[in-house]
């Protein structure tokens, strides 16, 4: 058999979403970044709302989603996303919103606009890519960086009594009555994809309440921040990210009866 | 004629933008110019004419909102006083760089750092140069009197989507609380979503099927790109240059000497004109109503006949640069101001020009 006889239409059983541009993502091949696009765009196809939905991109790694993501969207200031949300949404109910940002972005420079966002209640939802480090600077520690865990700016570990604590900001988040819906998910294999593609279409379906910010944060590898290969980076997380940031619901709703 | 009212300069900046048709305002308080707010607030705009009126948790957040709203095409405003200005330098050089309209008016105090809540003009630099990072300005526009202070949130709005940037309403203290006479517009109504989506094609307003995506963004990693992104900035800047300077000139035909004044020092220089003139002597007011773009081809063509100008400002002489560069340094130009919040007198301007220019 022919490689041209394999390729074929009626044997396609997965292709790329309409929603994504031609653009060859930015990514190092095996950062999660690129799976997070993919399901988020999956999600806006299956409920036919990406003509309704304008997206907000941050400063990192991600900036340049625009670029991959066939919708309006907005590039933010640093760690300001949430916002610039706040107005769009608030200028245009019955829109999509979302952000996209990492952890330096939602969990550092942005904090004050992170959590003022979810405190007020704002109706979008917000998509929180967690590698514990800066990838795009090229590497340095983030709030969410575990203890020890080695950063171009702590060369020799994280040190909680020079350096701090790492932040677990979702969690922290999940306490404002403003925030309706606060998951963690991951994307490094294919049943946590699964899981996490239910966590963002329950986000957007909650988005339709208007009852506050539904929160998907996603805990995802940085390889070339963590100086391992892909599947080293997989494994890494599951061994060092996972105990301190577990996966699964943090707030669920609790839907009132019809 | 429009209604007619006793109100107070940043009452009047909260109505106008109310009657400009404005969809939201983004704040945060800091006095000399909490009424804005405060007066929105109070007349709920969100029940009559569905304009958006949020309190953010700082002027950092507030400036990105106004970010946020003007992508969408919609007329947004924010204000706030200078330390307020700073914060929001990080997103006026944003909307600058995405090409976005907003008005943003700073009701000045005196500087730096904390400083004092009395009125200054020690921003002027700030607003006019840049301010925040990157080869970009704004269309400043300078009133003088509480009239000006709401006509000018109209015509802010409309040269900010005329060419698709941020636009100041540089103010102070003085202008922001004293109580004048205002005759007010006539209230426009805000555009319909589809209204917005026809005039600002660009909005990102959710991208349906007969267009492209619609991306709102200052990134241009490719230096090649970024210079002629810049150049294409500076274009438009030039085209403010030619199509939108304003300026007043007071008793300037016969002048022999100039003030040279802005927003609340050119009404203490109009009373010193008056000074001046009961004794013989000739003396102009020149107002600059936009102090970038400068209006420095009128000032040129005037000095022409002039002795000597004085700029008068409540700085330590700030404008005065752009006036010499205008008079190419051909006239005498000299700086008279009180700073710190301390505001001049007519006489003392009036004892200012006799010891600078006419041997005391
Ligand atoms: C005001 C400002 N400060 C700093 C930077 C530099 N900067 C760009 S991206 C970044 C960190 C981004 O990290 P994160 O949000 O975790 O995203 P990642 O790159 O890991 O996806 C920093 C510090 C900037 N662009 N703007
Ligand atoms: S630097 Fe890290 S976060 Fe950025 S694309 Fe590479 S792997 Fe992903």
């Amino acid at each position: 058999m022919d490689i041209k006889d394999i390729i074929k239409p009626e044997n396609i059983v997965y292709k790329k979403t309409k929603l994504f541009t031609e653009k060859p993502l930015s990514y190092c091949p095996g950062c999660g970044h690129g799976t997070a696009h993919r399901m988020l765009l999956e999600v806006l196809e299956e409920m036919n709302i990406y003509s309704d939905t304008v997206g907000i991109a941050p400063v990192g790694c991600s900036v340049l989603a625009y670029e991959f993501l066939d919708i309006d969207m907005q590039q933010a200031a640093h760690g300001r996303a949430p916002a610039l949300a706040t107005a769009v949404k608030r200028l245009m109910p019955d829109k999509f919103v979302f952000t996209y940002q990492g952890d330096g972005d939602l969990a550092a420079i942005g904090t004050a606009e992170t959590i003022h966002a979810c405190n007020r209640g704002e109706n979008f939802t917000m998509i929180f890519i967690n590698n514990g480090i800066y990838g795009m600077t090229g590497g340095q520690m983030a709030p969410t960086t575990l203890p020890g865990m080695r950063a171009s700016t702590c060369p020799f570990g994280r040190n909680t009594e020079i350096m701090g604590n790492p932040l677990k900001i979702t969690e922290l988040l999940a306490q404002l009555p403003g925030v309706y819906y606060a998951t963690r998910q991951a994307v490094h294999t294919p049943n946590a994809v699964r899981k996490t593609k239910k966590a963002l279409r329950n986000a957007f379906e909650y988005q339709k309440l208007k009852k506050g910010i539904s929160f998907v944060e996603i805990v995802s590898n940085c390889n070339s921040g963590w100086k391992m290969t892909p599947n080293q980076s997989n494994k890494w997380m599951e061994d060092n990210m996972f105990p301190f940031y577990p996966l699964g619901d943090i707030k669920v709703p609790q839907l009132e009866k019809v | 004629m429009g209604e007619l009212k006793l109100m107070k300069g940043n009452e009047a900046v909260a109505e106008a933008a109310i009657r400009a048709g404005a969809d939201g305002y983004f704040g945060y308080p800091i006095t000399p110019q909490s009424e804005i707010m405060e007066y929105l607030m109070t007349e709920k705009p969100y029940e009559t004419t569905g304009m958006v009126v949020l309190q953010a948790e700082s002027e950092v957040a507030a400036i990105n909102m106004v970010y946020g709203g003007a992508s969408c095409g919609r007329m947004v405003m924010t204000s706030s006083s200078s330390p307020g200005i700073s914060l929001k330098m990080e997103g006026i050089s944003y909307l600058a760089g995405a090409e976005l309209p907003a008005v943003i008016v700073n009701v000045v105090r005196g500087g730096p750092g904390l400083g004092t809540i009395q009125p200054s003009q020690s921003d002027y630099f700030q607003a006019t140069k840049g301010g925040g990072h990157g080869d970009y300005r704004m269309y400043v526009l300078a009133p003088s009197s509480v009239q000006e202070m709401c006509d000018f949130v109209k015509i802010g709005f409309d040269m900010a989507f005329k060419y698709r940037n941020p636009v100041m309403i540089l103010s102070d203290g003085a202008i922001g609380q004293m109580m004048e006479k205002v005759v007010l517009f006539d209230p426009i109504p805000r555009r319909t979503p589809e209204e917005i989506e026809k005039q600002c094609p660009w909005a990102t307003v959710g991208k349906k099927a007969n267009r492209e995506r619609n991306i709102i963004t200052s990134l241009l990693l490719d230096s090649h790109e970024q210079e002629q992104h810049v150049f294409k900035l500076r274009d438009k800047y030039k085209r403010m240059q030619q199509e939108d300077v304003k300026f007043e000139k007071i008793q300037c035909d016969d002048a022999e000497y100039l003030f040279v004044a802005y927003g609340s020092s050119a009404r203490i220089c109009q009373k010193a004109v008056d000074m001046a003139r009961a004794q013989g002597i000739k003396v102009g007011l020149f107002r600059p109503i936009t102090l970038f773009p400068f209006p420095s081809e009128e000032l040129k063509k005037l000095s022409s006949q002039i002795k000597g100008i004085l700029s008068v400002e409540m700085s330590l002489g700030q404008m005065i640069e752009d006036i010499k560069l205008a008079v190419e340094c051909k006239v005498p130009v000299n700086h008279f101001g009180r700073t710190g919040g301390v505001i001049h007198s007519p006489g003392e301007v009036f004892e200012a020009l006799k010891s600078t220019y006419l041997g005391g």
